[in-house]
Formats: structure tokens, sequence, C-alpha cells
């Protein structure tokens, strides 16, 4: 493994007396699948809005090629190439979907409105939302929100793509489906960390994952080292 | 082209009007229906564009009033001087504001901004250069050159400063900057993790909304020879501010400009027609009707209309 893209150096983060995360580490490489699993609430998604931005870490550090980043901005890191898509689908609700990814076509890579069209347009197509490019994002179904996260993230040409839960309440063709855009995305050299509930879903995604438990992290390797271990079968299943 | 097209015209005539032999009362009546302009176009950049509800108008624009007084009554400065100074008071306390969205959204940033118009009036009513509670009556200088009266300059004052707060509105709405602020509208965090810098976006929005409230408060004074904190600082102003851009329409820059001259001339004629005092029921009421009927305004009611018949 060469120099990681991404490295969490005992990173803690605190709400009031509750540890959400206390001194995680890990190291990501250039083109990983890394899948993070862990019950609700063992702060999987305290650990990836520390990495994109959204909280603040208290102890440690978070470096993305080589540099430190824990004290910057979000807007920043999805400068540097963090992309992130939200547990809970967040759209731009009065935009159409194609304004939607112009936001950070303009912000990040920025394109004239001209030049950024035809980029998405481009990432619509790949991912079949194209036939809705012109509906407002509010009028969207539950799976086509799920894949206006993944194309907004993707419009800031991430080299990092955390996916939270992006197939938390599909069916399953459409968690196939999902899982699909992941692996094309991938396969074009972005490096994705995937968090889910889905077993399956990440199990067949991840070369590499790594369980989180009451903020700490209790176990990491492939995923069939992980769905045998003990500590993870505790975790889920309790004692 | 069109734009300034209209504007061109809308200037010329404003003027031409002022040196004609038009009543005197028209000018009086028209350079509140143009501050309304200014003011409901001002608060749409911050309130329609990027979704922080200011109900706080008159504290930006009752400060801007005081600021042309107090030069006015120190070093007896011209118009213009006061009219930037007010702009100038009215960017710092909108850079103020702006911090505060750090913390406060949603109602709760509303709530501050009231809290923020009670502190100025009380800064004011305690301030005794500038007469306190009771006010100061104010000596008008001598009308400049092409000018009839001192009401009918200021009227082309306010047509420019009208002009000036619609063209800024229309700049940062049709380009990335109000592409940014409607992202924040809509979700916060998404626009951030966009790459939106939200907080530079929003102080950007407060300064602007601000300053443009602030210098049309600064000649106010001068329009009524008369200066006092419970009308410079009256809720009314920002109740007027917020209800003419829903009325019209937030999304686009002419929505607080139809909503100010409909709800502006209504307001002007019920004065003169029944009482002062039904003014703010036809405000209130307007509002009421907008909002559960036409969520979008004038502007959404056009665009409704004009995808069916265009089918």
């Amino acid at each position: 493994m060469g120099a990681p893209l991404l490295q969490v150096k005992a990173v803690s983060k605190h709400f009031g007396g509750f540890t959400a995360l206390s001194s995680v580490s890990l190291d990501i490489a250039p083109g990983e699948r890394f899948g993070l699993i862990g019950p609700n609430g063992s702060g999987k998604t305290t650990l990836i809005n520390c990495i994109s931005g959204s909280l603040r870490n208290e102890g440690g550090q978070i470096v993305f090629e080589g540099k430190e980043i824990s004290r910057l901005p979000a807007y920043r890191r999805t400068r540097l190439g963090i992309a992130r898509s939200f547990q809970l689908p967040r759209p731009f609700h009065t935009m159409t979907v194609l304004e939607n990814l112009l936001v950070p076509s303009a912000y990040v890579t920025h394109l004239r409105d001209s030049e950024g069209e035809v980029k998405a347009m481009e990432i619509l197509r790949s991912i079949r939302l194209a036939d809705k490019a012109h509906a407002l994002a509010s009028q969207l179904s539950q799976v086509e929100l799920r894949k206006l996260e993944l194309a907004r993230a993707m419009a800031a040409e991430p080299r990092l793509l955390i996916s939270d839960e992006a197939m938390a309440g599909l069916a399953g063709a459409e968690v196939d489906e999902v899982l699909q855009i992941l692996f094309d995305l991938n396969a074009r050299g972005i490096t994705i960390i995937m968090i889910e509930h889905i077993m399956q879903a990440v199990m067949r995604f991840s070369q590499r994952v790594v369980c989180l438990d009451a903020g700490r992290i209790i176990c990491e390797g492939t995923p069939q080292a992980i769905v045998g271990n003990p500590d993870v079968q505790r975790a889920y299943l309790g004692a | 082209m069109k734009y300034w097209i209209s504007v061109a015209v809308f200037l010329i005539l404003a003027l031409a009007a002022a040196l004609s032999g038009v009543n005197e009362y028209v000018f009086y009546a028209g350079y509140i229906v143009l501050t309304f302009v200014v003011l409901s176009t001002a608060w749409n950049i911050l309130g329609g564009y990027a979704g922080y509800v200011n109900f706080g108008t008159g504290a930006f624009f009752g400060l801007g009033s005081y600021s042309a007084v107090v030069l006015f009554k120190a070093l007896e400065a011209p118009l213009i001087v006061q009219i930037i100074a007010g702009a100038a008071i009215g960017a710092a306390l909108g850079f103020a504001v702006g911090i505060m969205t750090l913390r406060l959204r949603g109602i709760f940033f509303a709530i501050a901004t009231v809290a923020i118009l009670f502190i100025m009036e009380t800064l004011m009513v305690n301030w005794r250069y500038v007469g306190g509670a009771t006010g100061l009556q104010l000596l008008r200088p001598e009308v400049m050159a092409p000018f009839g009266s001192y009401t009918r300059m200021l009227f082309v004052v306010m047509a420019l400063l009208a002009v000036i707060a619609v063209s800024v509105a229309r700049y940062i709405q049709v380009g990335w900057i109000g592409r940014g602020l409607r992202a924040i509208r809509d979700s916060e965090e998404a626009a951030e993790c966009s790459g939106v810098p939200t907080l530079r976006l929003k102080l950007f929005a407060c300064v602007v909304s601000g300053a443009l409230m602030g210098a049309a408060g600064a000649p106010m004074p001068m329009y009524l020879s008369f200066i006092e904190p419970a009308s410079s600082f009256s809720l009314n102003w920002g109740v007027s501010a917020l209800a003419m851009p829903m009325i019209g329409g937030t999304g686009h820059w002419i929505g607080p400009v139809i909503g100010a001259l409909l709800l502006g001339s209504i307001q002007q004629i019920v004065t003169v027609t029944i009482s002062n005092e039904i003014n703010v029921l036809v405000v209130g009421v307007l509002l009421v009707l907008f909002v559960v009927l036409a969520p979008d305004g004038v502007v959404g009611l056009f665009r409704k209309w004009a995808r069916r018949s265009s089918r």
C-alpha cells in the first residue's frame, strides 16, 4: 500500500458527557472500497461528519492527501476532493435536478453554466436519472433522491466519496442499482467509503471493513473476517 | 439590454415628472412607494434568496435616518454624503447580523432581528444629541438647481436608489451568488458540502441588504423635516418589507418591485381616502390572502398562467 489518501489519526468527539468517538484511527488507500459498519449510535455518521467537515473533531488529526484538514470548513474540504451524500437526502428542493448539480459545478469545479450543464447531463445519464433532469427535486421518488445525492456529490469531481446509507429504505432491485453506480464510480478511480446497514450490500462492495461500536473500532478486516468475528456479532446481537 | 432600456425610460420619466407641473402630492406619495421598493428589494436579498427572515428592517432604516441626521447636524453634510453614511452604517449592522446567522436560524434568527430593532430604538431614545424621545425638528437646506421643491428632488433621488437596489438584486439573483444563496435556503448543510462558502455568502447578503436599507432611510428625515425614534424604528417597516416580496414573489427580483408598487400604492390611496390606521390592516389582509392562496406571489400566479396558456 502506497501513501494513504485519507488518514484519520486518533480522532475524538464528545457531545456533552457522551463520547461519540474515542481515539479512532483509520488509513484509507487511493482507489479503495471501504466499508464502515456498526450498530445504531456507534459513531459512524459522527466520524464521517468529522471527515467531511460538518463537525469539528476534538482530538487527533485528519489528513487528506498529506494535508492536515481538520480545521478547514466543509466547503474547503469539498474543494480539495472530499464529497459526501447525506443519510436523509437533502436536495435543493426548489431547484431542478440539473440545477442541483450546477451548485457544485459553480462552486467546486468553477465551470460556466453551459459547460456545467453538459457535464451534469453526463453524470445524470450515467446513473439513469437524465429523464428527470428538469423535474423539481421535490417531486422525486425515494430512490431518485438517493441517486440525486450521489449525482450532486459526483458533480464536485471528488477523489473520495463518502456514501452515508445511500441504500437505506430501498427495495432489492434498487439496492442493486445504487450498488452498481458505486462500483462504476470506483472503477473510474474514486475512493469510496460506504456506510451501510444492509450487510449484504457492504459485504459485496467492500474490500475492507471496519466495525465501530460505542465510538471505538472493535474490528477491522476483510468482509469474511468481519462476519465471523465474535466481537462484531456481540455488538450487533448483544451478548 | 431590455432591462437597462426600461431602467433608462423609468429614470427619464421620473425626472421629467419632477420637473413638470404635476401636483406636489404625487411626489410626496411616490417617494414613500419608492422607499418601499428599495426596502422590499433589500429584504428579499436575504429573506427571499437566502431564506433568513428579517423582521428588523426598521433597525437598518432608522439607523440610516439617524446617521443622516447626525451628519447633518454636526457638519451640515450634503444629502449624498448622508446617504453614503446611511449605507455604510446599514452595512456594518448587516455584518453583525450576518455573524448571528452562525448560531441562529429560522424563527430564532427572526426573533433576534426584532430584538435588534428594539435595542436600536432604545439607544436613540436615550441619545440627547439627536433629540431623544421627542425627536428633532430639521430645517431643510436650499433645494438644488433644476428642482422646484425639495420633495421633488428627493423623489428623483429615491428613484435612483430604487434602480440601484433592483439592479444589485437582479445581478445577485441571476449569477452564481444567487444560486449559492438558494442552495443555502434549501439546505445549508448540503450547500456547504457542495462547496458553497455559506458563511461568506450569508455575510455578503446581510451586508448588501443592510446597506440598501440604511441608504433608503437616510433621506427620510429631510423628507419629513423631522425625526423621532418611534416612527423611525417602527415594526411596520419590517412587516411591509416582508409582506411586499411575499405578495410579489420572493424568487425573482421583480417580485418585491411588484409587491411594493402594488401594496405601497394601495396604502397611499387608503391613507387619503379612508384612514391612516386601515393601512396596516390592508397589509395584513393581503399577506394572509397571498400566503394561503398564492404562496409564490404575483410572479408565481403569472408563471402558472403562462404555463397553462403555452399548452
